[in-house]
């Protein structure tokens, strides 16, 4: 979230669109009805269902899954040819001006660079003009036919309320008024704000999708202000903080990144990775990338990292493409990998395809899962009748199950949605012999590390330098780990500039990521945790929640990162002089008799930097200002475009119909084999999508009495319609097929799902909530993901779980 | 009384007078449909609160699960889809559970002395330790809440978290709703929050929203804002409540009766009630019921 | 008022029944009544996060005993905290009903082992454990470390072997994680936000 939970009680008009709060967050989703309630904000939902979000909407319109970026571009275009954008924030806070390269172009669907063999892209041409001076080139007058906001109304001004209303199956009025409503928010003392979820990221466009959303916000000014922003509402409770972390497969912590292999040179990949400023006077807050990943290199290989050795650059591993989960499950399914590690994570349950993951994971020579439920990925290799019809005895893969802890047993901190680190105690003692995840990584990895000690091995010196200072080795403490993610200086640090004055002795805890050093005298090991346990303590464990400013910031709840800022681009609330565009709800403003900046947040700014010094508020950005031109950040485009999913109703794209390139997104990566498994509307004439439901939390809380017994069995959405075709009663069992399986459910009949006017035919849309299996305490039901496409977004390669194709029948009798 | 924690007003099937000296506060809850996004929270945390362990059943085809009230669900939340305009789906969440009427029906109807009780706060509540598994409650509810338990014959409710109350402290559904839509206070204030949250929904274009607060069975202590207040039936709620036809001869016409001519009638009952105990005795009156 | 003759004896019947034993000093109940008693006033209460969405409610966990050394802390109820910022002592359906996942039958309590084609879980120890798959771990990546691509160029890592890390453990299990993991030059390494 670029906001946080409470502040979307200051907004005006809140936009759910690609999430469904009231049911995936109920507790979050209270800041709407507070905000309808004493706001008189008003509530609209874009949804393929009516869900319980919608039923307590002033507003609902449906959408066909898949279809988002056709319905905001449509918007975009809406707001553009209205005239209904913040005209100073636009001019003053974002690209508008830049000039494009003149070679850029789009042309029947595809940009400049693609390459149909490779499915990509070579991204030379999407860059901006520069000058001499290295600086963009820009035209303020807009009249340039090159310039942002020509090239972006000419690219939207196609998605007219006819095409998005073709498109997306929303009837045009209810298109209209949705951009009628939102467009009211262009004016500075209405603010909007977009909260979305899964319901965006996993489709083949998902990242583009949330690019349009934000391209909306940045066009009404909504982005920095209280009660606006992009909020995604994460799913689990520490996917946040994992994220933070880097655990992912090209990340190190804080997002930075890891070195492809052609990067051989550590200074070219630092300075890749620090950008110079593209405009004048602009901070361009990444330039100080060395000092983080020195610092961490430093928390990781203590006195084993050092200048001569660039801080053990080549100790990290090199990557040759990016190995995500599904590239992993590809390589698994080849036999190119022989040992898997499920730490938390029920992949049998949440990877797409369950039967090449299932193949997958019988390949393996070994699988260690370290879980404290029994999970569906720990017994794949059983069998569970209809729901996990294997061969023990065919499966030679050795299976280790180790117990862990839950919630309850354990200390230690979680990073919320509102990028809030908060403290949490232990409570009771785990049952049997379960023991704290730290502690298993912990007996891992010392035994691995002894091993290396007595008989050598492929390159033990990043293993056998690694740090572990911990009090007592085989049980590093939460305290210890807290404390060096957020890191300590290893010399005196001093004042750049004033080398007298020193800021942290040697051996103190940081008080924060200005205080880093890329000479090695500072560790850390997380940059933007750093801050979190300073010499004052563990501030995470902060419990004031005193709103001196009353609109919900209580920064001394805990500890947000980065430094304990709640709102993201705080400064773009405030117009160029300084002053907030809504007095009302003012996060910082321009103190000009101190000569800084101060309010009810930490300012995400220059703190000292005078509204005439003309810096942007975009810090992070080299340009200093928002873009609307991705330039060279996105796999599939600098402007999102809309593409039919990878699994489509439609044979063709309705933005491109006689370009078979441009039907699915161009940029997607499919692996060689899963082309055939797509299915085709023929066959499976129905669009289906995947979902939480209120009364469950994933494939957990099957395992819950309590959630069992408010929702106990599986079942399947379906509207009248296709219901009434189809010859289904609620509470008849049906079959919904995909072209990788079968599974079958209860289905409910509903007024909820409506069938939808797409190019001029009905398209029926099958809802299928996610969380039963043949682990638990509900009743056994398939996985669903037994259904899914093995495919992603093109590029997080988020599987897309939200658009597919199936088809639905009736059985007679239960087998 | 001296023990009690909770002052009594009414007691079932006892003539003695309740002490009426000290006045306490009126509670109440108020459900604001217009606010539930049914999520269930409310379901499991009268659950936990309350202990009980539900069975694991079957969907039969709609979101409301359990599918009715029973011995271990003592609120249920009920799902409608409705369409009040053409073209205007609406779907009508309700938390269903005891109104703890002003005038309650089930104490009026209840025969075993002490089984039902109503508190100077309004919360009625009851005892199953004198409950004789009659059943007599539950036809004389006006909201069919009261539901016999398979396990011990005795009748559940909700109890509005007696025991919550009692030591100052608000009912575990009020406590655990995430957008807010449950609130608890004196009934004073929830009939103003009300009308706060009605004008709320006229801005909105809900012309007919009101509370629900039936004056028939005396007004309730668990009141709802309705988006339809002129239509309750949409939400599954009876338009007027009354207390059964039943249960007002019994307290009015029979009371009055010679006790010498009704010594008879109890010891024949009392002399049933000790041979077949009260499964017997509940399923007979379940079975005339039946035939009634 | 219409009421049929059955009805009606039925009235009678019950209204003499049980009135007339009450009168007649023959209550089958003898104690008075008393509203349940409030099953949280001396257990012990802890500070914890809900491990569920994202929304990050606080909740107030309530063992059994004062945390004597001889009173086992058994999780007997959990709910929300009022003092919490966001969730205000609300909780959803889910995080009303975290005691069950505490208490689930379906927790994890030793470590087991599945051997190749076998159709069971045998019981292992801790140590047997970790010495079992350090082994395989091992030789894996002893037999499949990258030092150098085919360009000759230095890379120092292990596809070989991967790992999924947790998306409800903490920032503390998630940073040593991520510090075994790179250590060994892994790069098959996502969490659940992949998803």
């Amino acid at each position: 979230m670029t906001n946080h939970w409470v502040d979307i009680k200051n907004a005006d008009l809140i936009l759910i669109m690609g999430g469904n709060a009231a049911e995936a967050h109920p507790c979050g989703f209270k800041w709407v009805t507070e905000a309808k309630a004493y706001r008189k904000a008003r509530l609209i939902v874009v949804d393929p269902r009516f869900t319980r979000s919608a039923a307590v909407a002033d507003y609902y319109a449906p959408i066909r899954a898949g279809s988002d970026i056709a319905f905001l571009a449509g918007l975009i275009n809406y707001l553009l040819s209205h005239d209904k954008i913040h005209h100073d924030y636009v001019r003053s806070y974002t690209d508008f001006s830049f000039l494009v390269k003149a070679d850029f172009g789009f042309e029947n669907g595809i940009f400049t660079g693609y390459d149909p063999e490779k499915h990509s892209y070579d991204k030379a041409s999407w860059g901006y003009q520069l000058g001499d001076d290295g600086f963009v080139l820009t035209d303020p007058t807009l009249q340039d036919p090159r310039c942002v906001y020509q090239l972006m109304k000419a690219h939207y001004a196609r998605y007219t309320p006819e095409m998005v209303s073709t498109i997306c199956g929303t009837p045009q009025d209810a298109f209209l008024k949705v951009c009628e409503m939102i467009a009211e928010t262009s004016a500075s003392d209405r603010v909007m704000t977009i909260m979305y979820a899964l319901g965006w990221t996993q489709h083949s466009q998902g990242s583009q999708m949330i690019r349009t959303g934000a391209m909306v916000q940045l066009l009404l000014g909504n982005i920095g202000k209280p009660g606006g922003g992009m909020n995604a509402l994460r799913g689990h409770s520490n996917i946040q903080g994992l994220t933070d972390l880097g655990l992912l497969s090209n990340l190190l912590p804080g997002y930075m990144t890891l070195a492809g292999e052609k990067e051989q040179d550590f200074a070219a990949y630092l300075d890749k990775r620090s950008p110079k400023p593209l405009r004048p006077g602009q901070l361009s807050y990444m330039q100080n990338y060395p000092k983080f990943f020195v610092s961490t290199m430093k928390a990781w290989f203590g006195d084993a990292a050092t200048a001569e050795n660039n801080w053990a650059y080549d100790w990290l591993p090199k990557l040759d493409k990016t190995h995500d989960i599904l590239q992993v499950f590809e390589d698994m399914n080849a036999g190119k990998m022989n040992g898997y590690i499920c730490q938390g994570f029920n992949p049998l349950a949440s990877a797409p395809c369950k039967i090449k993951v299932s193949g997958a994971l019988s390949k393996l020579k070994f699988m260690v899962v370290i879980d404290p439920l029994a999970t569906e990925t720990s017994e794949f290799w059983q069998d569970h009748g209809e729901y996990n019809d294997v061969d023990p005895t065919k499966i030679a893969t050795e299976v280790f199950r180790l117990p862990s802890t839950c919630f309850a047993e354990e200390d230690g901190s979680l990073v919320s949605s509102s990028r809030v680190l908060q403290w949490h105690w232990k409570a009771a003692n785990p049952p049997g012999e379960a023991r704290a995840d730290q502690e298993i990584i912990a007996g891992l990895f010392l035994k691995l590390r002894e091993l290396y000690a007595k008989d050598g091995g492929a390159f033990p010196d990043p293993i056998l330098n690694l740090t572990w200072r911990y009090k007592q080795p085989h049980f590093p403490s939460p305290e210890e780990l807290a404390r060096e993610f957020n890191g300590r200086a290893l010399a005196d640090v001093t004042d750049p500039k004033d080398a007298t004055k020193v800021l942290v002795k040697k051996g103190e805890q940081l008080n924060g990521f200005a205080e880093l050093r890329a000479d090695g005298s500072t560790a850390c090991g997380c940059w933007i945790f750093a801050g979190a346990w300073s010499e004052k303590g563990n501030l995470m464990a902060r419990r004031d929640n005193s709103d001196p400013y009353g609109i919900g910031q209580t920064l001394d709840w805990a500890w947000a990162w980065p430094a304990n800022r709640r709102v993201l681009y705080n400064r773009a609330s405030c117009d160029p002089a300084g002053k907030p565009y809504d007095p009302s709800r003012m996060l910082v403003a321009w103190d000009g008799v101190n000569g800084r900046w101060g309010g009810s947040d930490i300012p995400d700014f220059k703190p000292d930097s005078n509204p005439t010094d003309g810096m942007g508020p975009f810090i992070m950005n080299p340009e200093g200002v928002a873009r609307f031109f991705a330039v060279d950040k996105m796999a599939d485009g600098p402007f999102p475009e809309h593409y039919e999913p990878m699994e489509s109703p439609l044979a063709n794209n309705p933005m491109h119909p006689d370009n078979p390139l441009a039907r699915a997104n161009p940029a997607a990566r499919v692996f060689k084999g899963d082309w055939d498994s797509f299915g085709k509307p023929d066959q499976f004439p129905y669009v289906a999508t995947t979902y939480r439901l209120t009364e469950h939390f994933h494939y957990w809380t099957k395992h819950c009495r309590s959630s069992s017994v408010i929702q106990p069995e599986q079942f399947v959405e379906i509207g009248e319609t296709l219901a009434a075709e189809r010859g289904i009663r609620s509470g008849d069992h049906v079959r919904v097929r995909s072209n990788r399986g079968h599974i079958v459910a209860v289905a409910v009949v509903t007024k909820r799902l409506r069938s939808l006017s797409v190019e001029g035919k009905q398209v029926h849309t099958v809802g299928i909530p996610i969380h039963w299996g043949f682990m638990g305490v509900a009743r056994n039901g398939y996985l669903t993901n037994t259904l899914t496409p093995f495919v992603g977004d093109a590029n997080t390669q988020t599987p897309e779980f939200k658009a597919f194709l199936v088809n639905v029948e009736k059985i007679q009798t239960i087998v | 009384m001296a023990l009690q924690s909770l002052d009594i007003q009414a007691r079932s099937a006892t003539t003695t007078p309740m002490p009426g000296v000290r006045g306490t506060l009126d509670v109440a809850k108020l459900i604001d449909i217009s606010k539930c996004i049914g999520c269930k929270a409310c379901q499991v945390a009268c659950m936990q609160w309350n202990d009980l362990h539900g069975e694991i059943g079957h969907n039969l085809g709609s979101y409301q699960n359990p599918q009715d009230l029973n011995d271990t669900t003592w609120t249920l939340m009920r799902f409608f889809e409705v369409e009040p305009e053409p073209n205007r789906l609406e779907w009508l969440i309700r938390k269903d559970g005891c109104m703890h009427c002003a005038d309650p029906g089930c104490l009026a109807s209840c025969p075993a002395p002490g089984a039902i009780v109503q508190y100077s706060n309004g919360i009625v509540d009851f005892h199953q330790e004198n409950c004789i598994g009659c059943g007599y409650c539950i036809t004389g509810c006006p909201f069919d809440i009261p539901r016999l338990s398979k396990t011990d014959e005795k009748v559940y409710k909700c109890t509005l978290c007696s025991d919550r109350v009692s030591v100052g402290l608000e009912p575990a559904c009020v406590k655990t709703c995430p957008t807010g839509a449950i609130t608890f206070g004196s009934k004073t204030d929830m009939i103003d929050h009300a009308e706060e949250r009605v004008t709320d929904l006229k801005e909105r274009g809900f012309a007919h929203a009101g509370l629900y607060d039936p004056a028939g069975v005396g007004g309730t202590h668990v009141m709802y804002v309705l988006q339809h207040a002129d239509q309750p039936e949409l939400y599954g709620l009876p338009r007027d409540p009354a207390i059964s036809p039943l249960v007002e001869i019994w307290k009015g016409v029979t009371k009055p009766l010679a006790i010498a001519t009704m010594a008879l009638v109890g010891f024949a009952s009392l002399f049933h009630y000790v041979t077949k105990g009260p499964n017997a005795v509940s399923k007979e009156i379940e079975k005339e019921e039946e035939e009634a | 008022m219409n009421l049929s003759r059955r009805q009606f004896f039925k009235v009678c019947a019950a209204g003499a029944g049980t009135t007339s034993l009450a009168l007649l000093g023959f209550s089958p109940d003898a104690a008075l009544a008393e509203v349940r008693a409030f099953k949280l006033a001396n257990a012990t209460e802890t500070r914890n996060t809900c491990p569920y969405c994202s929304v990050g409610c606080g909740i107030l966990i309530y063992t059994l005993g004062d945390r004597s050394k001889n009173a086992h802390a058994e999780v007997i109820h959990i709910e929300g905290d009022p003092d919490h910022p966001v969730n205000r002592g609300t909780l959803c359906p889910k995080g009303a009903g975290l005691l069950d996942f505490v208490q689930s039958e379906n927790r994890l309590k030793y470590p087991e082992y599945r051997a190749p084609n076998s159709r069971e879980w045998q019981r292992i120890t801790w140590d047997d454990a970790f010495t079992r798959i350090a082994r395989l771990m091992k030789e894996d990546r002893d037999a499949n470390f990258v030092a150098t691509n085919e360009a000759g160029q230095t890379v120092n890592r292990w596809l070989s072997t991967g790992m999924l890390a947790a998306s409800a453990s903490s920032n503390e299990t998630g940073y040593l994680t991520h510090k075994f993991a790179r250590s060994l030059g892994m790069l098959a390494f996502d969490n659940q936000a992949r998803v």
